[in-house]
């Protein structure tokens, strides 16, 4: 680790004030920066303080959303009533990555801005385009089992490694930014972007800004939802493929759907193509394997994670078929039924 | 290696940052030198040596009052500077849960806290968890119940059981597998410290 200079900030204004400069971050949970920065990855060369901003609650919104604050841990996002009650899949999501100790710490900003566990983006010793742009892609035609199958490129197939992020994707979730110049909202399928050839940005928040909140549209999907998660363990693993779902079922029949996936592209990876075929189909099994079909249409394996597209496809079907059916996957019982 | 164009250059830029971080690496505290021994591939200059940084904290009910490097983890600060070896260093990445102890009564892995971010917290550690000379129930129900084996993890396991039974959530033994997940047990004496949680929450 470099040194640092360290500073607290009290509210948003001096945290901006504290941040102006190209080498210093903001810090939260710090679950993911410090581990960066003990292994050289991330160099800040100061850090700001957030976790003294009074950006800690969670509250109902006029029009019925609700907007999270971006120091709200992710183990209170999971087990706030108002989550509970109106967001389940959030909450699922949420409990279904990290650890308890973890979720204790990682903040709502923080988990949306971790970075990939790419394992050469982590290693120094290696080429690694996201870290050092221009260096080359270790992965391409390395050890890539975790990487992603969908809108990949030639510099970089690393993948965003967040299950709270694939959640916020399918419920349509909105990023709350400022700036000294003023505030703005990203929505989330904007805020992530696919690596193209600048894949060391993981993100369209520019330097110089942060996370105030993330908004949460009315509609929850609460009757009919899944977070289905499959990984190399039962627990405590980040995702090989993980599929966020939300239905609404009349008679049998879709009217409305949201299907977002994780551990398989640089973003929550959602396609509105897949969610307009499912509208006004039966809620049966030939209409979710053709969603999947179309939702894998253009993925590309890279060898070691060329699985990836298989699992997808069956994880999706499953998850469709587990929101129908109005039985969300338990995230303790780890059956998939 | 591989032939990839680009490795000659990212090399040499390698090997510009080793030298350059050779003064970092004799201001750095001894339980970090092996992290900074592994030469980024950075090209920035290391930073000026960090200025030390006041805190207040009371650890196991006793304040601290301290100056310190703000690169300090929580956990360096308990096991280097303040000799309170009981919380162990597994991974140091958030990955085993060795080092787990309460924050505000909270768990978390202290290998990922910056103790200068601790500033008015109460920590509580394996060796404040008992009342004195008097066990813990969860330090005596893992002894009744054999529930380790090198006893490596075991303050880990035993202040994240703390937090979790406080945490309220976890009832059944799927749940409360699940809920200690964050905590590896190399010798698998899993069963036994799932059972050894039951008995006090049972108690409870
Ligand atoms: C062993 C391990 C296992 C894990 N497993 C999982 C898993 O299975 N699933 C999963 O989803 N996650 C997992 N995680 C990742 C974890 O969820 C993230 O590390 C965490 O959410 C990051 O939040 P934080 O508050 O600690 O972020 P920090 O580490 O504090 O910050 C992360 C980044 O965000 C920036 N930042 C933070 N807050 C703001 C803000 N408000 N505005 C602007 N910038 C900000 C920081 O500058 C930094 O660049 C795991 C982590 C570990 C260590
Ligand atoms: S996939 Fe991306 S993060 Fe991984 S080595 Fe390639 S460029 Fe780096
Ligand atoms: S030492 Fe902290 S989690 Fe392993
Ligand atoms: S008792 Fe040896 S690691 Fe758990």
């Amino acid at each position: 680790m470099i040194t640092f200079e360290y500073a607290r900030a009290s509210d948003v204004p001096e945290a901006l004030r504290l941040v102006a400069g190209d080498r210093a971050k903001f810090i939260a949970g710090g679950t993911n920066l410090v581990d960066l920065m003990k292994v050289d990855v991330e160099r800040p060369t100061k850090l700001v303080d957030i976790t003294r901003l009074p950006l800690s609650g969670v509250d109902r919104l006029q029009g019925g959303g609700v907007l999270v604050g971006a120091l709200v841990r992710n183990s209170d996002l999971a087990n706030h009533p108002l989550v509970q009650e109106r967001y389940p899949v959030l909450a699922s999501a949420i409990m279904a990555g990290a650890s308890g100790q973890l979720r204790n710490m990682a903040s709502t900003g923080g988990n949306v801005l971790q970075r990939t566990r790419c394992p050469y983006f982590y290693d120094t010793a290696t080429p690694c385009n996201k870290r050092v742009p221009g260096t080359g892609c270790s992965a391409i035609d390395g050890f890539n089992r975790n990487n992603g199958i969908l809108g990949t490129s030639a510099s970089c197939i690393a993948t965003h490694p967040s299950d709270m992020c694939v959640a916020l994707a399918m419920l349509g979730a909105i990023v709350h930014v400022s700036s000294l110049s003023g505030d703005r909202q990203i929505p989330m399928a904007d805020f992530h972007r696919l690596p193209g050839d600048t894949p060391n940005r993981d993100t369209n928040l520019e330097s110089g800004e942060i996370i105030t909140a993330v908004e949460l549209p009315a509609v929850g999907y609460a009757a009919n939802y899944t977070y289905l998660k499959i990984r190399d363990r039962m627990s405590y693993a980040f995702a090989l493929v993980s599929v966020a779902a939300g239905l609404i079922v009349e008679g049998g029949v879709i009217k409305d759907a949201r299907l977002a996936l994780g551990g398989v592209a640089h973003k929550p990876w959602r396609n509105p193509a897949a969610e307009v075929a499912l509208r006004g189909q039966p809620a049966n099994t030939a209409t979710f394997s053709g969603a999947a079909d179309l939702l894998l249409r253009d993925a590309k394996g890279y060898g070691h994670n060329t699985f990836k597209i298989d699992l997808a496809r069956r994880c999706i079907s499953r998850a469709l078929t587990q929101a129908a059916r109005g039985t969300p996957q338990s995230q303790s019982n780890k059956k998939i039924l | 290696m591989s032939d990839k164009p680009g490795e000659q250059s990212y090399q040499s830029i390698a090997h510009t940052t080793r030298r350059e971080l050779a003064g970092a690496f004799v201001a750095a505290p001894m339980a970090m030198t092996l992290q900074i021994s592994l030469a980024s591939a950075q090209s920035t200059p290391a930073a000026a040596p960090s200025l030390p940084s006041p805190v207040g904290v009371t650890i196991n009910g006793r304040l601290y009052a301290l100056s310190l490097d703000p690169r300090t983890t929580l956990i360096d600060l308990l096991r280097e500077r303040l000799d309170l070896t009981g919380t162990k260093k597994g991974c140091d990445q958030g990955q085993c849960g060795a080092c787990t102890v309460l924050m505000n009564g909270r768990r978390v892995n202290s290998c990922l806290v910056l103790a200068v971010m601790c500033e008015g917290a109460q920590i509580t550690t394996i060796e404040g968890l008992g009342k004195g000379a008097q066990l813990h129930p969860l330090q005596q129900a893992f002894i009744d119940r054999d529930a380790f084996q090198c006893g490596y993890c075991t303050p880990g396991q035993i202040c994240s059981a703390a937090g979790m039974i406080s945490e309220g959530r976890a009832r059944t033994a799927d749940e409360i597998r699940e809920a200690m997940s964050g905590n590896i047990c190399r010798c698998g004496a899993y069963p036994n410290i799932v059972a050894a949680i039951q008995d006090v929450m049972g108690q409870s």
